[in-house]
């Protein structure tokens, strides 16, 4: 009988993979993204929906949490108000670096159509942004889509956070 | 005063460390299961609820102002961020009151009324199939709220075969609908209707006679018909305490009074009864929308209402006839110009009647656009409801009365 | 020299008017006789409250009185009348003509699907008496009346601002505030978050959701290509690297000849 098993201590050396701990880190980082469930308006839909039955999100490692401890994406699905601009920046503090944000649909990317005394003109002048989604509602293939942008982004950064300048701010 | 800083940031004028048995959590703004952005300041006397303040206007993103700074077929769009979760009722609420201030409900062209109708039927269906998938999560029944959104897929196909927007439609113009329904969309609407009846029957098999899905529905949130009346409660909140009442039936608009349908009502008052409620609406929609469908074929087709003074002629006169053209560009560039007057224009949308208050000094532009929407009403409500209840029900309760932040904040 | 723009209403106005153009007005009908409105206005004048006018509009019942009445009316109405349900309550914004807001109310009679409208004229700076006692959604519509128009409500059991935050200056839906907001709005946040030294780090508002800037660095990047954030932007042209992208290119159409990537690959 054959023998199947094979003693690799003596034929040739132990199964070693030769990476670098940047690919290795941010291979682990970039399969596994968890979104904090940051649904402000009409985008929180497309999103719930991007995670729901038809769109299925789970299999792409994305899985929504509740807490901002937990997530290392931070999806800004929907229109910021300057009287909610405070509790994002409260919420992008208290997420566990690295961290990445989504700016998801027009009214976070610029304000979008509501050019108004009460909105946020964008959500990069609270929180750094790293991918902008267009659209009003962008559809889930489309967050889908900016998941897997974002993925990419990751592998290309290197592990050591300190060297990607993200933060603008102190 | 205690001075915020990073580590110990603090609420407005909020205490929470008390010296008393009493202790005060914030609940939101950001709070999965507050449906958006609802903030609740809820004060407990251990496990109950004494005083709920809710604090709302982390949505407020001034669409009664921007009413009034745009001309009026400019502003429908906008009204589609209203409640999105069912667009096509606030544009066809919007349309509404503006025709009854021109005075041409009655020019609108028969097909257009029935399509509008139908498409005000399938919003009522995916704003219910939505209510039961968030109100399920929300209790903690996760496969129901797959099931109903894959159901809602569906219903939404239906909307993006018809207007290319799955969830910010603006199907619905001023004096008509912009277009003809679409190839084959009659077919695939009809397969949807065969199938949801047996769908629905699925939800209530899992749902209806399940125990704990009764125990956690059954006497929470009991609302009385007074406080109901009082508190502005309409739509689904006001049948489920037995007060019948629907706008769709007591002052028709569209083809309404010409569809044969029932309302349901409950007495139970809990939100268990409102549960059963939003179930048999889907239900009757189904039956409007299969009489819709019968209807449709007998009505000649003509979309938009012939008034030249407001409504910009079809696109072949525009092309072909000089004097269409330049109404036309006048209508666009300049925007329509009301009579002057006062109108309030009762719809029954999915969460309850919708309603626009539109004051016209005779300009293009609105001179106070008000945006009656039943949410902002039940969330007050929620400042009554909640007293006395259990901090497990607070979820139940804000999951059942199905408020949407777009349409509170406005 | 430049051109004159009234500061007491600075919404949107039609840049085209003409001259000789007289607004219609939407039918105002009296009052059937025999009809239900016309019992509702008796029992109301019976009761001793002064009616200034009484109209139908579009099938409505519009009743104007004096701002004291209004607790008097809408109770007599509701008792009597059975106009169990009001469905809104705020107010417009006349100060520019005449100085004055009108408060409405909007009522539902259920047993008779008819809907009947209350409105009254108070000055600037005149308080209105809460309607809260009667109809609870006052609770609510009153706050967000104050918030948005600045209009106080007497015995109101907590009259605070509802859709603003606390510390907003102005209110919103006077028709003396810009649709875009004030010297404070602009900042409000920035001011909030960072305080306001930051105002300079952080810029202006940018109103114009089009523009896009190919040399800022700072808020802006292009999908495929890096560039450091904050680089300077005179630099751009040279540093700047393209980066191959795997998922996109798949579907890329090429504009000037019209064919897909996908199509180049078969």
């Amino acid at each position: 009988m054959a023998q199947h098993q094979v003693n690799y201590a003596s034929s040739g050396g132990l199964p070693v993979v030769l990476t670098s701990a940047d690919h290795l880190i941010n291979w682990g980082r970039s399969n596994s993204l968890w979104p904090l469930t940051y649904g402000l308006a009409c985008c929180a839909i497309e999103m719930m929906a991007s995670g729901a039955s038809r769109f299925d999100f789970d299999r792409m490692g994305v899985i929504f949490r509740a807490s901002p401890r937990q997530a290392d994406v931070m999806i800004l699905a929907g229109t910021l108000t300057k009287k909610h601009a405070e509790f994002t920046r409260r919420l992008y503090d208290q997420m566990a670096e690295p961290k990445w944000v989504i700016s998801m649909g027009s009214c976070a990317n610029t304000g979008g159509m509501f050019n108004t005394y009460s909105i946020v003109q964008g959500v990069d002048r609270i929180v750094p942004v790293d991918i902008y989604l267009p659209g009003c509602a962008p559809r889930p293939e489309t967050l889908q889509y900016a998941m897997m942008m974002l993925q990419q982004k990751i592998r290309r950064e290197s592990a050591n956070m300190n060297k990607n300048k993200k933060q603008r701010f102190i | 005063m205690q001075q915020p800083n990073k580590l110990k940031p603090f609420f407005e004028n909020l205490n929470f460390e008390r010296q008393d048995n009493t202790m005060v959590i914030n609940f939101g703004p950001q709070h999965p299961s507050a449906h958006g952005q609802l903030r609740l300041v809820l004060e407990l006397q251990g496990e109950q609820v004494v005083k709920a303040y809710p604090d709302i206007g982390y949505l407020h993103r001034g669409v009664e102002k921007m009413g009034e700074n745009m001309i009026y077929n400019e502003f429908l769009p906008t009204t589609d961020r209203l409640d999105y979760i069912a667009s096509t009722s606030n544009n066809y609420a919007f349309a509404l009151a503006v025709e009854r201030l021109l005075g041409i409900e009655d020019k609108v062209p028969r097909r257009a009324k029935v399509i509008r109708t139908m498409l005000l039927e399938i919003n009522r269906i995916i704003s219910h199939l939505f209510f039961l998938a968030t109100h399920a999560l929300d209790v903690g029944a996760m496969s129901i709220f797959l099931y109903a959104f894959r159901e809602r897929e569906f219903a939404m196909d239906l909307m993006e075969d018809y207007c290319g927007a799955r969830l910010t439609h603006a199907a619905v113009r001023i004096g008509g609908v912009p277009l003809d329904l679409p190839a084959g969309w009659i077919e695939s609407l009809s397969n949807f209707l065969n199938k949801l009846p047996e769908q629905i029957k699925l939800y209530e098999d899992l749902l209806t006679e399940n125990r704990i899905w009764k125990m956690r529905l059954e006497d929470v949130g009991v609302v009385e018909p007074d406080d109901a009346l009082s508190w502005g409660c309409t739509g689904p909140m006001l049948r489920g305490s037995g007060i019948a009442y629907d706008v769709r039936k007591e002052e028709p608009y569209e083809l309404y009074s010409e569809l044969d349908f029932d309302i349901p009502v409950s007495d139970r008052k809990d939100s268990y009864g409102r549960y059963r409620l939003y179930m048999e609406e889907m239900k009757e929609s189904v039956k409007i929308l299969r009489q819709l469908i019968s209807m449709y074929p007998k009505t000649e087709c003509k979309l938009m209402a012939h008034a030249p003074e407001y409504i910009s002629a079809p696109k072949e006169e525009i092309m072909t006839q000089n004097y269409a053209l330049m109404q036309h560009f006048v209508l666009v560039t300049q925007g329509m110009r009301p009579p002057k007057g006062t109108v309030y224009a009762p719809t029954e949308s999915p969460k309850g009647e919708l309603g626009f208050y539109i004051v016209s000094e005779g300009e293009p532009y609105a001179y106070r656009m008000k945006v009656r929407a039943p949410s902002f009403f039940h969330t007050g409500l929620l400042q009554d409801l909640l007293v006395g209840t259990y901090i497990a029900d607070v979820v139940t309760i804000i999951g059942s009365t199905n408020i949407v932040f777009g349409e509170v904040d406005r | 020299m430049r051109r004159y723009t009234p500061k007491d209403n600075v919404q949107k106005k039609a840049k085209y008017t003409d001259r000789f153009y007289v607004a219609p007005s939407v039918p105002r009908e009296e009052i059937e006789e025999g009809s239900f409105f016309e019992s509702v206005v008796n029992k109301l004048k019976d009761s001793g409250v002064e009616l200034l006018d009484t109209y139908v509009e579009l099938g409505q019942l519009v009743m104007k009185i004096k701002p004291e009445d209004n607790v008097k009316a809408l109770t007599e109405l509701k008792e009597n009348s059975c106009f169990k349900q009001c469905s809104e309550l705020s107010a417009v914004d006349y100060l520019a003509q005449d100085g004055e807001f009108e408060v409405f109310y909007q009522l539902l009679n259920l047993d008779k699907a008819l809907r009947a409208r209350v409105i009254t004229r108070i000055k600037e700076n005149q308080a209105i008496e809460t309607v809260e006692n009667i109809y609870k959604m006052a609770n609510f519509a009153e706050r967000e009346m104050f918030d948005m128009f600045g209009i106080y409500v007497n015995n109101h059991s907590y009259l605070k601002r509802i859709l603003m935050p606390d510390d907003w200056v102005g209110h919103p839906l006077l028709k003396t505030y810009p649709l875009q907001g004030d010297e404070h709005a602009a900042w409000y946040e920035v001011d909030k978050i960072f305080g306001k030294e930051y105002r300079d780090v952080i810029g202006p508002e940018l109103r114009d959701p089009a523009r896009i800037d190919r040399y800022d660095t700072q808020r802006f990047a292009r999908v495929g290509h890096e560039v450091p954030f904050g680089a300077d932007p005179s630099t751009i042209d040279e540093t700047e690297v393209k980066i191959e992208d795997r998922y996109s290119k798949t579907f890329a159409t090429d504009y000037t000849t019209g064919s897909k990537e996908l199509e180049n690959r078969r």
